[in-house]
């Protein structure tokens, strides 16, 4: 096992008031946490622990620092999605929130100290040319103008080569699905819309449902294979099921869902790991049926070796001589898992030449 | 203990190994690199810096290494980074020192919001400190190496850390980064300030640093109050001319030079309409350094 981190005891719950009197748990604390981009959310799990005060004042003035960054960017969130709504008004198009902006904009508990660069949405696929079209006239711009880009992004992917505003400078994703069309595993986006809520007091604002909010994150962290935020979207999971499991029907139902969407296998991960590395207390019971998703007992074996050290803090206390070996599988994996054999080998085979043309040309 | 009592040889070691402790104002740093330009930027310019104790509260960890691979003999590289993240592109290694200084900047603008930041310099004479925030070219450093020179006291050359409780500004008293002509002309205005390497086509032109005084080095733990802001700009063949801003375009114009106003949002409005409350501000176009100096101090 990699070795372990502060952060991840911190936020299981199983450090806190030892804080008080050691600055030194207090600086790699502050460090493990800055590196994984979570130490506006240690800002306000001290404040609600009501650890804050008894903190060295550094630790403190640390915690003051994120906290504002998170306000910020949740102010800034907010904003865009009022500026989203009015370039889409015309075409009345709805927009689905999704992770970080649909956290904040629906109060989730997951907005705790929630940071992000940029906003995802979903739209219905059969509006995504309407909607690219609406937001490029008001100022959302396309950033990537390579032509095989453009085709891998177009034809391929769940969503549009990112978009950024000519003037805020945010950055903008549009989906039209919450997985590649060529992947492995297929759901149903229309399922997934019919339980997106209306946001309350906005006009073509949506989130996620909740089950659905969890298993888009779930999907998100253990199928993309974008893992520098890792840990932060494993603690966004953390969270919503910390949330939800108040209520005693939410296991059976996020269970049920995870079949209606054919999600099963990143559920089962997310439960998995959140209750390994982050002790979420999921029900024994729960964690057997989660099973049904697991890809078997060797493969499970295989994953923990990987996850468990990917998913741990990108800080160099936390690393050991595995961790950057697995962060590059869990990488490959993601594209393996994103388009069939063929396919995948022509799309190294492009990107690698066209990396060797680019040095050459440089040099 | 101060940087200026550590023997040459140990200074080195901790820089090579553990990583050398320094208290820069509010913020105490550690900084790890093997480079000999670094180690001579340090000796040249930091001899009056405070080193941290092996159990303080280290509030930043930066490194300036040389990138792995063969840029390593040919036309070397430095990377900066911050705790391993690696911000920056890579510079010739000629430039750590100053890459070090830059690094350090950036890491304070993006890590310290408990302050309302201004780019500004900002300095201090009898109990009034003054801010001169700066467009680039504006002379602002100039001006501020001058003064300091001069008996005034040194808070920044760059950034005024406005304390969003109290409203005080806190001292980053850090060597003043000089370019081009001004390196020559503070030279020959003050031929006792200490002028770091002078490295030539960075991408600010021609840059070296001075080296702030011994005694504002020594006071960088008092926090000051603001009571002036004056936008320096240098125009060629001039008399000084002050010219009074009103206070409203003058907010306006000091949250354009702040880099975090719009993180702190309705707080930082509010911090910055204390701050221009307390200060009287004015425009301020210059050409000779003795005539503002002269100017300034009418005013204070």
């Amino acid at each position: 096992m990699p070795p372990e981190s502060i952060l991840l005891q911190f936020l299981s719950g199983s450090v806190g008031t030892e804080l008080i009197d050691d600055p030194a748990a207090c600086e790699l604390l502050l460090r493990q946490a800055r590196s994984a981009n979570l130490l506006s959310r240690v800002a306000v799990l001290c404040v609600e622990k009501n650890l804050t005060p008894r903190l060295p004042q550094r630790m403190q003035n640390h915690l003051q620092s994120a906290q504002t960054v998170a306000i910020a960017n949740h102010r800034s969130v907010k904003w865009e999605t009022k500026q989203l709504e009015r370039a889409l008004a015309i075409g009345k198009v709805p927009i689905c929130l999704l992770k970080g902006g649909a956290y904040v904009v629906g109060c989730s508990v997951a907005a705790k100290g929630r940071v992000f660069s940029d906003v995802d949405i979903l739209v219905p696929k059969e509006r995504l040319e309407e909607t690219e079209k609406l937001l490029i006239e008001s100022g959302w711009m396309c950033t990537n103008f390579d032509s095989y880009d453009q085709r891998y992004y177009r034809s391929w992917m769940h969503e549009l080569p990112p978009l950024q505003h000519l003037k805020r400078g945010t950055t903008l994703d549009v989906h039209h699905a919450i997985i590649p069309p060529t992947a492995r595993i297929k759901s149903d986006i229309d399922k997934f819309w019919e339980c997106a809520h209306k946001v309350a007091k906005r006009e073509l604002l949506h989130v996620p449902g909740d089950q659905d909010l969890i298993l888009h994150s779930a999907v998100h962290l253990f199928c993309d294979g974008e893992l520098e935020n890792g840990l932060r979207d494993l603690s966004d999971l953390d969270l919503l099921l910390r949330g939800s499991s108040v209520s005693d029907d939410f296991w059976s139902g996020l269970l049920a869902r995870a079949v209606v969407l054919n999600l099963q296998r990143p559920l089962f991960y997310a439960l998995r790991y959140c209750h390994v590395l982050l002790q979420t207390p999921v029900p024994v019971q729960v964690l057997d049926v989660a099973t049904q998703g697991s890809p078997g007992k060797w493969s499970v074996k295989w994953m923990d070796f990987l996850f468990c050290r990917a998913l741990a803090p990108d800080h160099i206390s936390c690393n050991d001589r595995w961790t950057g070996l697995a962060r590059w599988i869990l990488f490959v994996r993601s594209h393996w898992l994103r388009m069939p054999p063929l396919q995948l080998a022509q799309h190294l085979a492009r990107k690698g030449y066209k990396r060797w043309k680019k040095r050459k040309a440089s040099v | 203990m101060k940087l200026s009592s550590l023997p040459r040889s140990e200074l080195r070691r901790r820089l090579k190994k553990e990583g050398l402790g320094l208290s820069i104002g509010p913020f105490n740093t550690k900084l790890t690199s093997p480079l000999t330009v670094v180690a001579e930027g340090l000796e040249q310019l930091y001899g009056a810096f405070t080193l941290t104790n092996d159990t303080d509260f280290i509030d930043f960890r930066v490194a300036l290494n040389s990138p792995p691979g063969l840029r390593s003999w040919f036309r070397p590289q430095v990377n900066f980074s911050f705790d391993g993240f690696v911000p920056f592109k890579p510079l010739p290694q000629i430039q750590a020192f100053a890459m070090f200084e830059w690094g350090l900047n950036w890491v304070i603008a993006n890590n310290a919001h408990q302050y309302l930041i201004i780019h500004a310099a900002v300095i201090e004479r009898n109990g009034v400190v003054c801010i001169l925030p700066g467009t680039p070219g504006s002379g602002k450093s100039t001006l501020c190496a001058a003064l300091v020179c001069k008996g005034w006291r040194l808070l920044s050359d760059e950034m005024a850390l406005i304390s969003t409780t109290t409203g005080d500004i806190y001292p980053v008293p850090r060597p003043v980064s000089l370019k081009n002509q001004s390196i020559d002309i503070i030279q020959q205005f003050s031929p006792n300030a200490v002028m770091g390497e002078v490295v030539m086509d960075t991408a600010k032109g021609t840059v070296s640093h001075m080296r702030p005084p011994q005694l504002s080095v020594e006071q960088s733990a008092q926090p000051g109050a603001p009571g002036l802001i004056v936008f320096p700009k240098y125009t060629s063949g001039e008399e000084p001319c002050l010219v009074s801003l009103t206070r409203a375009s003058a907010l306006l114009k000091v949250a354009e030079n702040s880099f975090n106003y719009s993180i702190l949002g309705l707080q930082g409005f509010d911090v910055l309409g204390e701050l221009i409350s307390k200060c009287e501000c004015y425009e301020f176009s210059y050409q000779s350094l003795d005539a503002a100096k002269e100017t300034l101090e009418a005013l204070i």
